[in-house]
């Protein structure tokens, strides 16, 4: 039985020690924001936070995170939808069919949170997530309008 | 709303709410029965006495925003408050039992819109007429005294108002009426308005549920394997070797090609399924190469038989006779649709019933593939649609619901959700057919063209999905964008004399309608054909086409406006090279202009794509230039990475990892101009699709001297010639 720290709350996860975090936070939290995309830590769908930092939740088994380690989902960046990037998303209408949004989103705000103002090039490196409806563009100046309304504060 | 404990027998039942976490299922549908105390004007409009305005939806969301563009249309005739607006799915079951009131569910073909445009609005009207009426008669007083307007009516002479809501349960009532006017466009207010999308709030907050997301009680996770060679079967499996492990249910073959592992979590099977043994019969498609195929299609190239597209005068004559020709063979891969959402489907089946949920851009086919796998009349089964994470095209057909109902039926009364993994996606796809194509041109003596011939060699889709539509064995598909005429891609130059081709040459690897569909190779085919023609007879690319599209008035006025805006004619930047192109298709004209650089390295930098589409009516511009923005992620992601290739009869690409796709480093700036000229209803999902690479090929060539004539880019090295 393994306790995580999710959304600020310490949730206990009957689940092998080798479930991918993904997979405890879809099937055992009951938090489905979180996308499965392709289980290789390719894609990005299955970003959460983890002490702040942008993580891949689908390769990141259950053992490798320790009971005090702080995670972040989708579900709880923000308790009305109302962090800088969210609301950037809303006014641009970023997403198309959405489903690699929250990892968009979260890869977006660690980023924010690590560079306030971030330039294209600082975007391109931190922003390797998948998007296959094409909404990039959209992300980017996304990006650019949270860090204008300091999505770091 | 759903509450989140019903019981299991709730869920058998079918019954009125049926129950997901997290997930409403509209009243009444699985039983077929007559929504209790819905106040439905009519079959797109129910309006509730809060004012709430339902508008139902047959096309499917998919990410291409046409929820939000169907809304507008209807909310155009009825008067609406936008803001009052929500949307709900209809079932293919509750269209079956009132005659189809919904039309056609297919959500492909960019012609969700322009499709179904016409009777939408007439739905909203014929609503406004009824709720304008029934005000009227609450009143006494004559309809055509009364108007609406936001949602209100208003009886002029008295200025007495009544909202929607206050007038719908008698609306509801009425007849429709016989006559239904629609707006001329000049009158629109919402039509052509920039509204924002109907459903982002929930795709920033992890709210909204896709089908893989779906759970119910007592649900049980599937995760099925096909054997990798289409065509073979299961020899056999070792069910024992993974019986004991954790969570495991059921291990299962399923029809004669697949097995799964069911459990209690996605985790669990997997894991399962990965330990189980099995030993496939691959059959004589084992041991089909890629070589095997290029070669097939090399003999293609040159046969004597070929199905003819397009025909003027004798090409082969003309070009026979001509002073110089010039002659070059191109060649399109295998691409995966890879929508980020992996095919999935929750099923119950009981001996009487079936329902599943799922995505699908068919809702109507879905039905069809899911009571034929089932056993059961369709009228025993439904379809209950959830958003599409990603379709493509791919969502179209229905393999993996007809497996995932063949799964459910041997877990009977059990809601059995069946999951892809990305891995099975990959190599169980429906490919973007695979083609060569021979181009010969004659010249005269002033390089002027006096003969084409485009001989296409390769797949037919319909030959694989809708053999019956098949013209005496031609495959018109094949031609989209070179035929003589027609809505769906009329090709946009006149030669004196033209000969276009198809040598049906098909493999064991199912081909499928794949965003841009054929445009995507024929708009390479022809457009960087035409530019080595311009390259060969001292001619700008533009002036040559320019000089061919007299006749062809829409397809040349999208290519000027991109030449324009990108400066065509002047020197671009140091270092930076440009390339155009335009097609026609799916409705709409649509051009680009493209501007590269090439390193020494020979590392391809894409600055600027800029694209013309003139739809006819643009529906909500900002919608349109989101779809022009993704056209070129997947067209661009086709040309730079896309290519599956097979060994002994399987797909070798697995996974993100050996199948790239574009990221957002690689992406260019879009520059989209929106020209609707009016008059005709084009789509805006695939159009400009099938011009990006060709404007970026035909760059590279300016910047490097070097003509690619096959995708993707990755296997090409860019140095300077």
């Amino acid at each position: 039985m393994a306790k995580l720290n999710v959304n600020g709350r310490v949730v206990e996860v009957d689940a092998s020690p080798d479930t991918p975090l993904l997979w405890a936070l879809r099937e055992h939290v009951g938090l489905t924001g979180t996308k499965y995309g392709c289980g290789i830590a390719a894609c990005g769908a299955c970003s959460v936070h983890l002490d702040g930092q942008v993580v891949r939740s689908c390769a990141m088994p259950l053992s490798a995170i320790a009971e005090d380690q702080k995670i972040v989902t989708i579900e709880g960046l923000s308790p009305d939808g109302s962090h800088p990037v969210q609301v950037a998303w809303r006014e641009l209408d970023v997403p198309q069919c959405g489903f690699c949004q929250s990892g968009m989103i979260m890869a977006a705000a660690a980023l924010l949170a690590a560079t306030p103002r971030p330039t294209d090039a600082q975007i391109d490196e931190a922003m390797t997530n998948i998007c296959r409806c094409g909404t990039y563009n959209r992300v980017r100046a996304g990006i650019h309008r949270a860090a204008g309304a300091g999505a770091a504060g | 709303m759903g509450t989140t404990t019903a019981s299991r027998r709730a869920v058998l039942k079918g019954a009125a709410g049926a129950v997901l976490l997290g997930f409403h299922i509209p009243a009444g549908d699985a039983l077929g029965q007559a929504p209790a105390q819905v106040p439905e004007i009519n079959a797109w409009v129910v309006i509730h006495p809060d004012d709430r305005v339902v508008l139902r939806m047959a096309r499917s969301e998919m990410g291409q925003g046409t929820r939000t563009g169907l809304a507008q249309m209807i909310a155009e005739e009825l008067h609406c408050d936008w803001s009052k607006i929500t949307t709900e799915y209809v079932t293919p079951g509750q269209s079956l039992a009132r005659n189809r009131a919904w039309g056609n569910f297919l959500t492909a073909g960019s012609q969700g819109i322009r499709q179904s445009q016409d009777y939408v609005r007439r739905g909203g009207a014929a609503a406004r007429i009824m709720l304008v009426q029934a005000a009227a008669g609450r009143w006494g007083v004559p309809a055509a005294e009364c108007s609406a307007r936001n949602g209100v009516v208003t009886h002029g002479p008295t200025g007495r108002t009544l909202r929607y809501g206050e007038v719908a349960a008698e609306a509801a009532r009425l007849s429709p009426p016989a006559e239904v006017p629609l707006k001329e466009p000049g009158a629109w207010t919402v039509i052509g308005q920039s509204v924002p999308r109907l459903d982002t709030a929930d795709k920033t907050t992890g709210k909204l549920i896709y089908g893989m997301d779906l759970r119910m009680p007592g649900m049980l996770v599937a995760v099925p394997r096909r054997c990798p060679v289409f065509g073979g079967r299961v020899r056999s499996f070792d069910a024992n070797a993974v019986r004991g492990m954790p969570g495991v249910r059921h291990v299962l073959q399923v029809g004669e090609s697949c097995v799964a592992v069911v459990a209690d979590t996605f985790w669990q099977a997997k894991t399962a399924l990965d330990a189980l043994p099995v030993a496939w019969d691959a059959g004589d498609n084992g041991r089909v190469q890629q070589s095997t195929i290029e070669a097939m299609l090399d003999e293609g190239l040159n046969a004597t038989e070929a199905f003819v597209g397009n025909s003027v005068g004798d090409a082969r004559a003309a070009i026979a006779g001509a002073a110089r020709r010039v002659e070059a063979v191109y060649a399109y891969p295998f691409q995966n649709h890879a929508p980020m959402e992996p095919m999935n489907a929750t099923v119950v089946w009981t001996p009487t019933h079936c329902d599943v949920w799922c995505p699908t851009q068919n809702g109507e086919a879905a039905l069809v593939a899911a009571a034929q796998a089932a056993g059961l009349p369709q009228t025993a089964c439904d379809i209950h649609r959830v958003d599409l994470g990603g379709g493509f095209g791919r969502r179209t057909t229905h393999d993996w619901l007809i497996d995932a109902v063949l799964i459910a039926r041997q877990v009977p009364g059990v809601p059995v959700k069946t999951m892809w993994t990305r891995e099975e996606d990959m190599v169980q796809g429906r490919y973007h057919p695979v083609t060569k194509c021979k181009l010969t041109a004659g010249l005269d003596a002033n390089g002027e063209i006096t003969g084409l011939h485009m001989r296409i060699s390769g797949q037919s889709i319909l030959s694989f999905v809708f053999p019956t539509a098949l013209q005496n064995g031609r495959d018109p598909v094949q031609f989209q964008g070179l035929n003589a005429g027609g809505t769906e891609g009329a090709i946009g130059y006149g030669f004196p004399n033209l000969l276009i081709d198809h040598a049906m040459r098909n493999t064991h690897v199912p081909p499928h309608f794949w965003r841009g569909v054929n445009h995507n190779q024929n708009a390479i085919y022809l457009e960087c054909f035409l530019d080595e023609v311009a390259h060969a007879t001292g001619q700008d690319p533009l002036a040559l086409r320019r000089k061919l599209m007299a006749n062809h008035p829409k397809h040349l006025a999208v290519l000027n406006a991109v030449a324009e805006r990108i400066g065509w004619g002047s020197a671009p930047p140091a270092g930076v090279h440009r390339g155009i192109a335009q097609q026609m298709g799916f409705g709409s004209y649509v051009a680009a202009a493209a501007e590269v650089s090439v390193s020494e390295r020979g590392e391809l930098k894409i600055h600027r794509i800029v694209a013309a589409t003139d739809c006819g009516v643009a529906v909500n511009p900002r919608q349109i230039e989101m779809q022009v923005e993704g056209s070129f992620v997947y067209g661009l992601s086709a040309l730079l990475h896309g290519e599956c290739t097979v060994k002994d009869g399987a797909i070798e690409q697995t996974n993100f990892d050996s199948y790239n796709v574009l990221r957002m480093e690689e992406m260019p700036k879009v520059e989209t101009i929106v020209m609707p000229s009016g008059g005709f209803w084009g789509g805006v999902g695939e159009p400009t699709i099938m011009v990006a690479a060709p404007a970026v090929l035909n760059a590279i060539f300016a910047a490097t001297g070097k003509r690619i004539r096959s995708v993707p880019l990755k296997r090409h090295d860019l140095r300077r010639a």
